[in-house]
């Protein structure tokens, strides 16, 4: 199909009436992405020949794993009733860790399309981004895809939304992004439905920073939405909340490369490139004036994401230490939701604490730090920030269990919480119940959608889910249930620091702050693993589990007896000299835990939990 | 004299590292041997004090044994090269030894030990076993007192075929019984038949050979009394040496697949450690005392002077495929396959396929990893100061032998010599 606009508007002259700036909300693998690949195509700014599937997920590692992790902008011409428009469409992501990412991208809109799979109806991220959208005062597009599946059962699903955000079912456009099916109507009920952008043309320039990526050739790229005036190229630009003034060395828009323009008018979506080096220096939620002409109001930002989740990163080669700090470093600059501070870890050596947004936040982290800096890296358990006052009144922000202050008695310990959604087929009930139930939680409330999905609520421990949670409540339901969640607030508990000793020994990487209810099988599970792990020794090893001084599981590797070659070799010493060589490299990659050799990948293995025959890649 | 670095012979450049992926074993990689075979003349230093000692590899077996990655070869023809070319090829390159060895310079030893080693070398008519040997002492002469062994399979010899080698000048015959158990040799897939051990030992004694007798302990589904019955039954016929070795898997060999596919259970190290000490304990009994890791011997008269040769670092001349060679601190190797053998030694090019001069901090480490194995030790003097700080440790670990290091010397208790590798990389200080 050839484009209907024959022309695009000029960005930098482009009347606000003609502008209109939406984003693609949904939950994970619904088909955001190849929805938005149909756009590129309709409207022409792909062509067919540079077509290729979920365009906009660039990085390797988003097209390896199919999902989108970073939010795209794209501007689109599209013409309807002899009007042209301007169209700024901004691909979001669908997974819980990057719902940071999404609320910065509906700031820079006054539309969502929600769309909804409609084979699989809503989903727990459904449900908590139109909440943000609304939040927002979004103007909503409810979108049910993939109608080409013989699965698909639009009729059930419009009824559905419809109950949800209001209208009729036939309010409910249906489109296949696969076929393409719809999408041009869609595109028309953009134009028709989301309101144009207001805001005061001759007015101080206000543009808001919604996303700040590095790019190695080009420095740091700013993307930004203009809320009031005009930029223009070789302007010298101000930072309003740190009032660094830069030159503006390009402005642009993206359709969907990068293409610079005479300036960015307002109501638009575009770029900024000053030349600097860390997105620090041009921070998400700033808001970029004319420093000529400053405007005196910054507009309101994003709040910080907390991080959620806490790892140690560490080297598997020591020597590695500095390009792990260098690699954070340049992480940080286009990730600046990644925090970090170095630690040491008797067992492990000198790494990194690092907070994360959620476990696939450091899933990504860490594959991105070995593949693009060549780092082999060992992630200690996930563990979450708790609050533990003594009785002599201190305050420690512990996210590191080895950390857990020992000696001083312990007043009150308290844990992040959440606010948990699960949607799933009603027939699952009563696994899901038991299963948050046995996870610390507590029942908030429970709703019918439609005839035969239930979201329950559920308030509980984030340690818990970060645990192993959605691993357990993905097999429960036979992959069914789906599962959001948001902070909320804090809880004392019964917690306890479970100590894991080899000989004797606390190996800081294996301790872990659990409920005292639940140290036991903690103690059990190390214990075990690390007895199936660790190789014989000269002598016999102990492996204890404990919380304090008292034992609570135990397990021992017995005295390995034979470690000789008896065989006869003949004249071949180069080949025995060879093998002790080997067994010598071999200890080298060996960490000493007091007396005992631990080798590198039992610790790798045990705080995967690949023991148990469990297939880390599932997630 | 210096060694000539002549580049290799291109026509010849693929045959070592065509061999290295197939069975058996890999060659170690090293720097390459010059066509000549020529020596540096380091090689001298010290040479008197050295024995000189002759190897030769007969790679051929009538069908190989299931655990088995020794360089041999079933076919009567392999890739054009007959069985009955090779001692022809072998007696060439003991030729060309002695032109390499007087070009250093020194002067020609007697040879003190000689051992034939397979393969099977009583595969081989006994005539050019004999015919062998004749060219060894052609080339250099043999001490008055020399040993010369030959292995042998139990269905390979005769009594007169025992008696024609004592004739030729053969001392000593060590046989391939491995355990006297059915069910044991069927796992090991050894074909001869257990109730011939005893003849075939008795016909060598009647020759005059020294008899020693090789078991292999630790095969899977083989019980501890399985072991002592074979441990009794070697015993019962009175030979003069033991050797028992623990089974290894070797990578590439039948038993390695029949693990991997669940076949076979893999051996238990526990297992073979109880096996090492009960053998420890029946030989001691029976009068026999250790000399080295492997091997038990009824008195220092009837050690294997070859063996200890290995692990004392003597030189020694290795001929044949696959043959490893030692002479003063250059170790080489010649080509695994037969064929690329012959074919070198017709091109009269040496069949060297790498070679390594040792320097001093490899000659000190080998020192250490060899002497240990090796019942009258490492003189303490070998070690370096790390080495020297890791005796005490060793001795309250129970690994060596606290008298003895008093004394000077690093020798192993029966739990050290289980635990050899681990006591070696402590005395070299990892
Ligand atoms: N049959 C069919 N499959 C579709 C359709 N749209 C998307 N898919 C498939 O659904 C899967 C997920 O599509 P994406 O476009 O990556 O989904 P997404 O919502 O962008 O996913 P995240 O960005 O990870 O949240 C892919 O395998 C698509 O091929 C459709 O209309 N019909
Ligand atoms: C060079 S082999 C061959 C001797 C002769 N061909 C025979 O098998 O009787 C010498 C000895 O090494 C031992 N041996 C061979 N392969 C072995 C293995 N995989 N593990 C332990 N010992 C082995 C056997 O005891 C064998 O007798
Ligand atoms: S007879 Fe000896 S050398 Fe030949 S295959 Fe068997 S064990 Fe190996
Ligand atoms: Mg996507």
């Amino acid at each position: 199909m050839s484009p209907r606009a024959l022309k695009s508007l000029e960005p930098a002259s482009t009347d606000p009436a003609k502008i209109r700036n939406f984003c693609i909300i949904a939950h994970i693998d619904h088909g955001k992405s190849t929805l938005a690949d149909r756009m590129l195509g309709i409207t022409g700014v792909v062509s067919d020949r540079d077509m290729r599937a979920q365009y906009l997920d660039r990085m390797d590692i988003e097209r390896e794993r199919g999902i989108t992790i970073k939010s795209q902008a794209v501007r689109m011409p599209w013409a309807l009733n002899g009007d042209t428009f301007a169209l700024n469409m901004i691909d979001t992501p669908g997974h819980v860790d990057f719902t940071y990412e999404v609320s910065r991208s509906l700031a820079a809109c006054e539309g969502a399309i929600l769309l909804v799979d409609a084979a699989q109806g809503i989903e727990a991220q459904t449900l908590a981004n139109l909440y943000l959208a609304l939040d927002n005062d979004l103007t909503i597009i409810p979108v049910l895809n993939k109608i080409d599946l013989p699965a698909a059962d639009p009729d059930k699903y419009a009824k559905e939304l419809a109950s949800l955000i209001g209208g009729t079912p036939d309010d409910v456009l249906r489109v296949s992004g696969k076929t393409g099916m719809g999408v041009t109507e869609l595109l028309d009920r953009v134009v028709e439905l989301i309101p144009a952008p207001q805001g005061d043309p001759n007015g101080p320039a206000r543009a808001m920073i919604f996303d700040s990526v590095y790019d190695t050739y080009r420095g740091v790229v700013t993307y930004v939405r203009m809320i009031d005036g005009k930029l223009s190229p070789r302007e010298r630009i101000q930072m309003m909340s740190t009032k660094a003034v830069h030159e503006l060395l390009e402005i642009g828009v993206s359709s969907p490369e990068p293409t610079p323009t005479k300036g960015l008018g307002v109501g638009e979506v575009g770029y900024l490139i000053t030349g600097v080096k860390d997105v620090r220096q041009s921070k998400v939620g700033d808001t970029v004036t004319n420093a000529a002409k400053p405007s005196t109001d910054a507009l309101p930002g994003y709040t910080d994401p907390k991080p959620m989740v806490f790892s140690g990163l560490y080297p598997i080669d020591g020597s590695d230490y500095p390009i792990l700090r260098e690699a954070l470093d340049k992480l940080k600059l286009s990730d600046a939701s990644l925090n970090y501070e170095p630690e040491t870890s008797v067992a492990l050596g000198f790494g990194f604490r690092c907070g994360f947004l959620g476990l696939l936040h450091l899933e990504i982290v860490t594959e991105r730090l070995e593949r693009e800096f060549g780092l082999d890296l060992i992630a200690t358990a996930p563990s979450v920030p708790y609050e533990v006052t003594t009785e002599d009144k201190k305050h420690f922000t512990v996210t590191n269990p080895s950390e857990f202050p020992t000696g001083t008695k312990i007043a009150s310990v308290s844990e992040p919480m959440v606010k948990a959604a699960i949607l799933a087929p009603k027939d699952y009930v009563g696994t899901i119940m038991e299963l948050c139930q046995s996870k610390r939680g507590s029942l908030l409330g429970m709703e019918y959608l439609g005839e035969d999905r239930v979201e329950i609520r559920y308030a509980m421990p984030l340690g818990e889910i970060v645990f192993d949670f959605f691993d357990q409540l993905k097999s429960k339901t036979a992959g069914y249930a789906s599962l959001d969640y948001e902070p909320s607030g804090e809880q004392d508990a019964d917690l306890v620091k479970v100590d894991i000793l080899l000989q004797g020994e606390a190996v800081d990487a294996f301790s872990a702050i659990v409920h005292r209810d639940k140290a036991y099988a903690y103690g059990l599970l190390m214990t075990e693993r690390l007895k199936k792990l660790i190789p014989r020794q000269q002598f016999e090893v102990p492996i204890q589990a404990a919380i304090g001084a008292r034992i609570i599981a135990r397990e021992s590797i017995s005295a390995m007896r034979k470690d000789v070659l008896a065989k006869c070799y003949g004249g071949d010493i180069t080949r025995k000299r060879k093998l002790l060589e080997k067994q010598k490299e071999g200890k080298k990659r060996m960490k000493m835990v007091g007396r005992v050799e631990v080798p590198q990948e039992a610790f790798i293995a045990a705080l995967s939990g690949d023991v148990e025959g469990k297939d880390p890649k599932k997630k | 004299m210096r060694a000539t670095r002549s580049p290799r012979n291109p026509a010849l450049a693929g045959w070592s590292r065509e061999n290295e992926s197939t069975m058996p074993s890999a060659l170690p990689r090293a720097d390459p041997a010059p066509a000549d075979g020529l020596l540096p003349s380091s090689v001298t230093r010290g040479w008197a004090e050295r024995d000189f000692g002759v190897y030769v590899h007969v790679p051929f077996c009538r069908v190989r044994c299931g655990y088995c990655d020794f360089n041999t070869y079933t076919a009567d023809e392999v890739r054009g090269v007959k069985q009955s070319d090779y001692a022809g090829q072998a007696v060439a390159e003991i030729q060309r030894a002695v032109e390499i060895l007087d070009a250093t310079g020194a002067p020609r030893r007697p040879v003190s030990t000689v051992f034939f080693g397979g393969g099977t070398p009583t595969l081989l008519p006994v005539t050019q076993l004999a015919q062998l040997l004749g060219s060894i002492r052609d080339a250099w002469g043999l001490a008055s007192d020399a040993e010369i062994t030959t292995e042998a399979n139990p269905d390979s010899v005769t009594a007169e075929s025992l008696a024609q080698l004592a004739a030729a000048g053969f001392t000593r015959v060590s046989f391939g019984m491995q355990s006297a158990v059915p069910h044991v040799l069927a796992t090991l897939e050894r074909t001869h038949d257990p109730e011939r051990v005893p003849l075939v030992v008795e016909w060598a004694r009647a020759a005059g050979l020294q008899v020693s007798l090789d078991l292999i302990y630790g095969t899977p589904g083989e019980s501890l009394d399985d072991w002592r019955s074979s441990l009794e039954l070697a015993l019962e016929q009175h030979p003069d040496h033991v050797s028992a070795y623990a089974l290894i898997v070797e990578s590439g060999t039948k038993l390695a697949r029949q693990i991997a596919r669940g076949e076979i259970a893999s051996p238990d190290d526990d297992v073979q450690a109880e096996m090492y000490e009960l053998a420890d304990t029946v030989l001691a009994e029976r009068g026999f005392s250790w000399y080295e890791l492997s091997n038990w011997a009824r008195d220092a008269g009837t050690r294997s002077r070859h063996n200890l040769s290995y692990w004392t670092g003597q030189d020694w001349w290795g001929v044949g495929p696959g043959a490893h060679s030692h002479v003063g601190g250059v170790r080489w190797w010649n080509v695994k396959h037969p064929a690329a053998y012959a074919e070198r030694i017709a091109a009269g090019v040496s069949p060297a396929a790498g070679r390594e001069t040792l320097d001093e901090e490899t000659r000190r480490t080998e020192t250490v990893l060899l002497t240990s194995r090796v019942a009258d030790g490492l003189s303490i003097s070998e070690l370096d100061l790390p080495g020297r700080g890791a005796i005490a440790g060793l001795i309250a670990d129970g690994l060596i032998d606290g008298g003895a290091a008093i004394r000077g010397r690093v020798v192993l208790t029966l739990r050290g010599r289980l635990l050899a590798d681990a006591v070696v990389r402590r005395l070299l200080g990892s």
